[in-house]
């Protein structure tokens, strides 16, 4: 059982006090719960066969064709009518409610693509004939686990970096707090176009670029903490005991350091989010094919005829990012020393 | 006599918490002094700040009571009836100095600005009143001062620039919240005497708010005396001292710290033996990190300790005290000699200190800056026991139990947090935390002026008992005499970073020999001595 210290119960209160903010964050934890089960929710391979009395689970498996009477020892397209009829004559299989997945092309479209939304493609589908609603919940995975991470990383390096400036302070900050202004002043996209000529930027790549960028943010916070900190009697009782300045700290200064740093942490992530989206948008993004908001916005511009795309983007996006701005405005509230 | 101002059965409370004043009744008349005292958490503050009603009013509740000012319910009148009363029939001088003046404004415009608001005094008018009030409380060269700024003046002057503001529109009343505990001995009995004999000139009535019933004695007509919200006793001074009837106010009586130490048979070698000692603070340095200007804090100061004996550093404040402390830790770089059990450990890097520091502990004055709030008082103090002594953590909890036993704390006190200890509790815990480690030297940095005089009391008893127990030596830091006196068989005075007396603590209590010794001495026990 984790033991809670008194003020972090009351921290725990707080939060549950800002009822928003605190349903904000239940909605966002579901909605990422489903979307990380996006494969289950929106797939183009059913979730069961049961194909003459032996089951299949298509979604985990990889099934040759001919394992359901087809001809080719290629993996099954189940959305493939022949094959389709022949599972159903000899049992059953269960799709997911959305039978597409991300870059699933819908050659039975009664309208040339863009087609709007109908019984079959709830959200429409983009001017590939992919559908929209499963771009959107792939898109949603991709953005929230690409932000995470980023957020993650720069928080490790900005409050390393933030703490080592403020703890020694003097030259050690000086130079740091240079560098980080002449940083600061490269241009993150002209450095975004270079390397799409050189390399084909994946995740991977765009992260490390963002992450090149986007840990200054929480320096100045956490140096500001420590530079204040370092002269409390609290830690020069710990180095009159001898302890290390590492100990010191991670023991002494940082946990004080972690409210200002729990406080932006929202608002980083609805930042690297966006930074994703207008990235993808600009198509210096993730590669192409991939399910991303951002290229559904950038879909919506080209096609104004289909505003179901630009609306269905816009929509999933701003529910997104408000719902975090609300949790993040919970978390200030539940660290502010004046709130009882 | 005519009563000036009537509070009948005051209560209050924050919000919807405990009555913080609990049924106050007193009455104030004109030209009398009432001291109102009592410990920290008492209410006498609130009591007070009620009185002008600069209580938060979005978070203060009045359940009970009348402050009758002149036939008028203060707790009834309009904010626009009481901006009329402030500063102009009622005026207050707060406790602290450095925060009270706007660091921005000129004394003139501090002083002008009630002038202005309450008299309509403006331009040389105003000016000329604002000389005659410098002058009235001691300010030498009061045109001069005009121009000044906060920053430019001491703390005493500060506190007299402040007191010119109150009595700039005469007010009926004066409310002094502590009006000295800010400042230094010498100036603390300076300002009294002032607010003493202006009283008298401009025949106001007085309520002193004060934790230190010494001044009492001396500058008070009656006495109240709060404890926890609750009036205990009310009295004339006579009466209250010869015949205290509440035993809390006897407690607080007799919380006067004992006369002299216990005594020791330090002899042989000397444990800490500094020569020479040097701390310099750059001040300005050159583009390329030269030092081109430097503040002298520590002039060279040389003395020795013998193991289970307690030298006591006494000075004002910037005279260097506390800096001695932190250069024998190594917490600021020094020049000099500092020989700990006959070896130089003056010279011994950051690193190859590390061992040494278990010998050498410090106790902080601030008891509740020095703990980590975030940490349980058993992972306080068995820290130091992780770095220097190796051991399983049984071996280690034992000992923490054993410090927490010896500075009487119940052992299970460990597993809480140090928010939930009061002042006196947090101290232990600190010196709990020297102790594990089994230390030769203990430096005491000012451990006793943060708590309140009862509590004060016992932490000098437990210190005393500790040292006979453990045969500790302790450096004493502390501007207060009289707590130094119970402890010290040596003593150091020490006035803006140089030594002015070194030698056995009783011979310089009983015939200082330098002119400042004998100021200083003088100012810290006048009130014992005037009424004895």
């Amino acid at each position: 059982m984790l033991r809670l210290s008194p003020i972090q119960q009351r921290r725990l209160r707080n939060f549950k006090a800002n009822r928003r903010g605190y349903w904000s964050l239940w909605i966002f934890l579901i909605l990422f719960g489903l979307s990380l089960a996006a494969e289950l929710i929106a797939n183009d391979k059913p979730l069961v066969v049961s194909y003459q009395g032996e089951w299949y689970f298509p979604v985990v498996q990889t099934i040759p064709e001919e394992t359901f009477g087809g001809f080719l020892p290629t993996e099954t397209d189940y959305r493939d009518p022949f094959i389709a009829d022949e599972i159903t004559a000899n049992g059953w299989m269960i799709w997911p409610p959305i039978r597409f997945t991300y870059d699933t092309i819908n050659y039975n479209l009664e309208v040339p693509s863009p087609a709007p939304p109908s019984a079959e493609n709830w959200l429409g589908t983009d001017d590939q004939g992919r559908d929209v609603a499963a771009r959107v919940i792939y898109g949603f995975r991709i953005s929230v686990v690409f932000g995470l991470t980023l957020t993650i990383a720069s928080c490790i390096v900005g409050v390393m970096v933030g703490a080592i400036q403020g703890y020694y302070g003097g030259k050690v900050d000086l130079i740091g707090q240079r560098f980080i202004e002449v940083w600061s002043g490269l241009p993150m996209l002209y450095l975004l176009i270079i390397l799409s000529a050189l390399v084909q930027p994946n995740f991977w790549w765009l992260l490390g670029i963002m992450l090149l960028f986007s840990w200054m943010g929480l320096v100045d916070v956490v140096r500001a903490e420590f530079l204040r900190a370092r002269n409390f009697e609290y830690v020069r009782a710990a180095r009159a005991l001898g302890l290390s300045n590492r100990r010191i700290m991670f023991r002494h200064i940082l946990p004080n350091a972690m409210v200002a740093t729990l406080t932006f942490l929202p608002f980083i992530l609805t930042g690297a989010i966006t930074g994703l989206t207008s990235l993808d948008f600009l198509g210096f993004g993730l590669p192409s094919g991939s399910p991303s908001l951002g290229e559904l916005i950038a879909q919506g511009k080209s096609n104004l005829h289909a505003p179901w795309l630009g609306i269905s983007a816009f929509v999933s996006l701003s529910i997104m990012l408000t719902l975090l701005v609300f949790t993040g405005e919970a978390v200030r509230d539940a660290f502010d020393p004046r709130k009882n | 006599m005519s009563e000036l101002l009537t509070i009948e059965g005051l209560s209050i409370r924050f919000e919807n918490g405990p009555l913080v004043v609990d049924n106050l009744s007193l009455e104030i008349s004109r030209g009398e002094t009432l001291a109102l005292v009592g410990e920290s958490g008492s209410g006498k503050s609130v009591s007070a700040l009620s009185i002008l009603r600069l209580l938060d009013e979005r978070h203060a509740r009045y359940p009970g009571g009348r402050i009758v000012f002149e036939g008028e319910d203060l707790l009834q009148a309009p904010e626009k009836r009481l901006r009329q009363i402030r500063g102009r029939r009622i005026s207050m001088i707060f406790q602290e100095p450095m925060t009270s003046l706007n660091p921005l404004h000129t004394v003139e415009k501090q002083i002008a600005e009630t002038l202005e608001l309450h008299k309509g005094m403006r331009g040389g008018k105003a000016r000329a009143r604002c000389v005659e009030l410098l002058t009235l409380v001691g300010i030498p060269e009061p045109e001069r001062r005009l121009e000044s700024y906060p920053h430019q003046l001491s703390g005493g002057q500060k506190q007299r620039v402040m007191i010119a503001m109150a009595l700039a529109n005469e007010p009926d009343l004066l409310i002094a919240d502590e009006p000295t505990t800010a400042l230094d001995v010498t100036v603390q009995k300076q300002v009294l005497e002032l607010l003493k004999s202006l009283q008298e000139k401009l025949g106001m009535a007085m309520l002193l708010i004060t934790h230190d019933l010494t001044l009492v004695r001396r500058y008070a007509d009656r006495v109240v005396v709060m404890e926890r919200g609750r009036q205990v006793e009310t009295a004339d001074v006579r009466t209250l001292f010869e015949a205290p009837s509440h035993p809390y106010t006897r407690q607080l009586i007799d919380s006067e710290p004992p006369e002299s130490p216990l005594p020791t048979d330090a002899t042989g070698p000397d444990l800490l033996h500094v020569d020479q000692l040097n701390v310099r603070f750059p001040v300005r340095k050159s583009l390329f990190g030269r030092v081109t200007e430097s503040y002298h804090a520590v002039k060279d100061v040389s003395f020795a300790v013998r193991p289970g004996e307690t030298l006591g550093i006494v000075g004002e404040s910037g005279s260097g005290k506390t800096t001695i402390g932190h250069a024998l830790l190594k917490l600021t770089g020094s020049d000099g000699a500092i020989r700990f059990d006959g070896e130089d450990i003056s010279h011994l890097s950051q690193k190859a200190f590390r061992p040494w520091r278990r010998r050498v502990q410090i106790v902080f004055q601030d008891p509740f800056g020095s703990l980590s709030p975030r940490m349980s008082v058993a992972e306080i103090v068995g820290e130091g026991l992780t770095i220097h002594s190796p051991g399983t953590p049984e071996q280690h909890d034992a000992r923490v139990i054993q410090a927490l036993t010896d500075v009487g704390l119940d052992p299970e006190a460990r597993h809480r947090y140090p928010h939930e200890f009061s002042g006196g509790q947090r101290q232990r815990i600190a010196i709990a935390r020297a102790l594990v480690l089994q230390p030769d030297v203990i430096i005491l940095d000012e451990p006793t002026s943060a708590l309140d005089r009862t509590v004060q009391k016992q932490v000098i008893e437990l210190l005393r008992h500790l040292q006979s127990r453990y045969r500790l030596s302790y450096i004493f830091i502390s501007h207060d005499l009289a707590v130094v006196r119970a402890l010290s068989h040596k003593l150091l005075v020490l006035q803006n970073g140089a030594i002015v007396e070194y030698g056995d603590a009783e011979d310089i209590f009983r015939a200082p020999e330098q002119p400042y010794t004998r100021e200083l001495l003088s100012a810290a026990f006048y009130y014992q001595t005037t009424t004895n």
